[in-house]
Parts: structure tokens; sequence; C-alpha cells
């Protein structure tokens, strides 16, 4: 059923830290390993050693500069896979009932039996969240990993997307944005999680944690400055007498040249 | 997005076809016998054709029919009800003039009707996209039905109803393109807000996710040249209304006129119909740093 419901028992979703994410593209791997061996047909790639490799992924990691004036420009890693939409738009265009929102969940789905690979739903996401399998011929999207959640096969550690269990930096958090004291609703209030594109009018339910501000906080490893100075610029007592002695060794220079003093000497 | 062929040739020949239904449905000519079995053999010729080359597009054509569920939400799913309508129930309005000689003038207005829904939810499929900030306007179904009605007036030798439509379509497909080249920046979306990092400074793409190309690049990132487009709208614009236009206009006697408006109005629109997909700016190119605005 392509209409939505008005409101789903929880809104299961991740939440994407953009400050410790370090862009190693773990969780592009582990969501394409998970996916090809599991739920629906496998993520077909395409001349993969040829001259024009292609594939189909559910997720991708995009990266951007930031530049201010008067500041350092900063890189940011940003990943990006299907937001599960409150709101969604690819839901609603699907003319066989194939795309669907679980209402227990809030996860956004494509029934694959039902998928003609018609393309409008992938027209109609904002995000890119959806890609047509070249092989298949049917719309391939995030699924939030719903055959690990609630996989009682699996260890319970590992009932979490598998993007989420993999990466590294931690950067990803599975849970429910619908219960206001969940982990991830916590974290979305005390960083101030955003919503990417909110006049597209989706109601995404994953949210992005803003990177921290860097150089606002260069002021406190200021404090520990004074102790990482050099400890004397001119060396004196027995190490000064063995710099003067040797300076007087014919054929060596000074210690430390002066790049001018080099080039005017014509010794290179 | 990208202008593929499939597409191209169903949005064009299925309006035509369906524009054609519309006068013959109004009884405009009231036609029956062996002259009603070609303007109607045309006439279906290329609106199910236009439906055909759609299912080309398709990735599983063969569970099409399960395009028929979703009416309630999905302008695709509409089309297929209303196309099919259209035909159905112009095809008894057509059995009846061809074999019967007879005009059943209620089931041709209600033909007419569903013809014309029928290419209002072909436009809105692609009026109703957000994402596509050229395409969400209400001068896309107002151009495309103008020139439904247009082409329809002109293959059924209305020639100065047609020229007429013909020129107001012009007015109405100059307006799209300049609407048009503005909707992308005044939508709102940027890589700003596509990124929610805008307040933190100017950001710009540093790093594509992956080094090959994607589906998402080749279907929704396309690009055309500026000055390519430019003289693709001139050619569009002189072949698609500027000549048939003045040909239909002029009190020229003989058909002759109209054999020379036809091919070039349809060759015109074939030109323009591909601009309408290649310029189409989906938001999704933000992300990847392909978009100016
Ligand atoms: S991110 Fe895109 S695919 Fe996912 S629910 Fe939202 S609109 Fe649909
Ligand atoms: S591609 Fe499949 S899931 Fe997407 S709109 Fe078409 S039928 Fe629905
Ligand atoms: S939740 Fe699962 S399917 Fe979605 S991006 Fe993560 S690993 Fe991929």
């Amino acid at each position: 059923m392509t209409q939505l419901p008005t409101s789903t028992e929880k809104k299961l979703g991740l939440v994407i830290d953009l400050d410790t994410c370090v862009g190693c593209h773990a969780c592009v791997i582990s969501c394409k390993g998970w996916n090809t061996e599991n739920y629906g047909a496998p993520l077909s790639d395409t001349d993969a050693y040829g001259a024009d490799p292609s594939g189909t992924f559910l997720n991708r990691i995009h990266s951007y500069e930031i530049t201010q004036e008067n500041a350092p420009a900063q890189l940011v890693h940003f990943p990006k896979s299907c937001l599960h939409c409150e709101d969604a738009p690819c839901v609603t265009v699907c003319p066989t009932g194939a795309s669907y929102k679980r209402v227990e969940d809030g996860i956004v789905l494509v029934n694959e039996s039902d998928c003609i690979g018609c393309g409008l739903c992938a027209w109609a996401c904002p995000y890119g969240a959806r890609e047509m399998d070249a092989l298949e011929g049917v719309m391939k999207k995030c699924t939030l990993c719903v055959d690990r959640i609630y996989n009682n096969n699996l260890p319970e550690e590992d009932r979490v997307p598998a993007c989420v269990r993999t990466c590294p930096a931690k950067a990803r958090h599975f849970g429910d944005l619908g219960d206001p004291e969940s982990d991830v609703s916590r974290l979305v209030a005390e960083r101030g999680g955003m919503d990417l594109m909110p006049e597209q009018g989706t109601k995404p339910v994953n949210k992005y944690l803003p990177p921290r501000p860097k150089q606002d906080e260069a002021q406190e490893f200021d404090i520990l400055a004074p102790y990482l100075e050099p400890v004397a610029d001119t060396p004196s007592g027995f190490l000064g007498w063995l710099d003067k002695a040797l300076e007087h060794i014919p054929g060596s220079g000074p210690r430390f040249p002066d790049p001018d003093a080099r080039q005017k000497s014509g010794k290179l | 997005m990208h202008p593929a062929p499939s597409v191209i040739i169903f949005t064009v020949f299925s309006g035509l076809g369906f524009g054609m239904l519309v006068f013959l449905g109004l009884g405009l000519p009231p036609v029956t016998g062996w002259t009603a079995f070609f303007f109607y053999l045309a006439a279906y010729a290329m609106a199910v054709g236009g439906l055909m080359a759609s299912a080309f597009h398709l990735g599983n054509p063969q569970r099409a029919l399960k395009a028929f569920t979703q009416w309630r939400t999905s302008w695709l799913s509409r089309e297929a009800w209303v196309s099919v309508a259209a035909l159905a129930v112009m095809g008894i309005h057509a059995f009846a003039a061809v074999f019967f000689g007879a005009i059943l003038a209620p089931i041709g207005w209600l033909g007419a009707g569903l013809s014309v829904f029928a290419v209002y939810c072909t436009s809105m499929i692609y009026a109703q996209l957000k994402t596509v900030p050229r395409w969400n306007t209400w001068l896309t179904p107002l151009h495309l039905i103008t020139l439904s009605f247009g082409g329809g007036a002109a293959l059924m030798g209305h020639t100065s109803l047609a020229g007429l439509l013909i020129v107001l379509a012009a007015a109405l497909q100059v307006a799209h393109w300049q609407v048009g080249d503005r909707a992308l920046a005044r939508s709102g979306t940027t890589l700003a807000s596509a990124t929610g990092l805008g307040n933190r400074g100017r950001v710009t793409a540093f790093e594509p996710p992956h080094t090959g190309s994607n589906y998402l690049l080749k279907e929704m990132v396309y690009t055309v040249g500026r000055g390519h487009a430019a003289k693709l709208r001139l050619i569009a614009l002189a072949l698609g209304y500027g000549i048939p236009g003045v040909l239909l206009l002029l009190p020229i006697p003989g058909v002759w006129p109209s054999l020379i408006a036809v091919p070039s109005h349809i060759i015109g629109i074939l030109a323009a119909r591909w601009l309408f997909f290649a310029q189409a700016e989906h938001v999704v190119g933000l992300y990847y740093g392909k978009r100016a605005a």
C-alpha cells in the first residue's frame, strides 16, 4: 500500500555523527556485503574490473569541504543512506505498491516481487537513497537491515544494522527516534541533530549530528602549550662548548645554517 | 534527468494520439465510415504506441499490470487506468462510427474528457516531483495539455484552431523555460540545506563517494551545455511552433501547409521534449556538486 501510515508505532532509524565519521567507507562495504547475501536481489556490479565500473550500493559516503574566512577549512565525511522519511514521497508515487512504509516501525521497504522497475520512486527521493539494480531491474534501498534487527538467530550484539555494527568510529547509531527517552533521541537533543533538506517536506527519521566547531576548542589545547615549548633556545654548558667546538672544525658550517647566507656563499 | 528515447517518444506520441481522440470524441469533425477508420487508426497507433514505448523503460515489464493497483496515491497508476479507460470508451465510439455510421455523442464526450485527463495524468507524473524544481509547476500540465490539443487539432485538419493553439503552446513553452531556468535557485534547496552544514561556512563537494559512475549520476545528474541547449531551444521553437504556427494560420488553400506543418511540429516537439528531460535538474545532483545553484 502506497498510502503512508498517519503514524507509526516506532520510528526506527539512524543517527549519523558527522563529527566522528572518518570517511573510511567500512559501513559501505559491510552494507553491500550483508545486503548482497541476504534480503532480496543481490547488489550487482557491472564491469567491476573494466574501464567503466559501476555498482548498486545502499549507503555511500560523500566528503565536503567547509571554508570560512579567517578559519581553517574543515573536511566533513558524509554518510548517506535512506532516511526512512515520515512523509516519504518515494512511497506515494509508486504505481504498484512495491514501495511501502511499515506501520510497526516506520521502515521504508521495497517488495521486489511487485516492483516493475519504473524508477519513479528514485526520481521522487531527494537524497539519492534509491538505486535501480542494473541486472535485476528492481529498486534497491536501505532496509535498515530489517533482517538483522529482529533476527533471533544472531547474537544480541549483532541485532543492529550492519553499518552500525561495523563503524570503527561509532559514527552511526541505531534506535527508536519516536521515543524521546531512547539513547538516539537523547543524542539528537544534546548535539542538535538536524534534518537534511527540511524544505523538501519529507520529515526524515534519520538525523545528522553536526561536526563540533574545531577552532573554538583550540583555546583548551593552549593550556598545555607552555609544557610543550622547547626547553632552551641556545645550548649552554657542555652542549654549548661542543656546539662551538664543532663549528670550528673545517668544512662544517653553523649547526642551523641561515638559508640566505648559504645562498650568498654559493655553497648549496 | 537522462533523456531516455522511450520516454520522449511515449510522452510526445501519446499526447498527439490523445489530442486527436479529444477532437474525435467531440465530433469535430463528426467522421464515420472509412474516414473515421483512418483517423482512429492514426490516433490509436500514436496513443497505444506511445504507451508501449513507455513499457521499454521498465526494469520488469512482465509485471506491468501491477501498476494498476495504487491509483489512490500514484499519478503513474492513475495514468494507467485513465489511458485504458479513454482508449476503451473511445473504442466503442470508433466502432459505432466506423461500422454503423453512428455518432454516439455522450460516449464521445466521455471519451474526450478521459483523453484530456490521460494527458493530465502523464504531465502530473513530472509536475508532482518536488525533487525536480523545473517540472514542479502548474505550467507543466498546462503546457502539455495545450500541446496535445494543438497537435491533435493539426492532425484533424482544424488548421486555424491548430495554429492558434500552437502559438499559445509556444508562449507556454517559453514561460516554462524562463521559469524553469530559475526554478532550482528559487526552490531553496542547495548544497547547504542538503548537508545541513550551510551555517558553518561555504560548503563544496570535496570528493564523490565513488570513482566510477552510478545509477544516480546516469539517471538524474545528466547535464547539457548551455550553448547546446540554447541552439536546441531555437530549433524546437522554429520547427515545433514557429513554422507550423505560421503555415496553419496563413490562409493558404489546400492540404500542403498541413503536410509540412505536422511533421515539422512533431520534430520540433521531440527536440523540446529531449530538453525537457535533459535540462531537468534533480536536487540529488547537489550532493555531487553538479549543480550551479
Ligand atoms: S530517504 Fe528517499 S528513499 Fe528513503 S524514505 Fe526518504 S524519500 Fe524515500
Ligand atoms: S521502481 Fe518499483 S518500487 Fe519504485 S516506484 Fe516503480 S514499481 Fe514502485
Ligand atoms: S541499515 Fe543496513 S541496509 Fe541500511 S545502510 Fe546500514 S547496512 Fe545498509
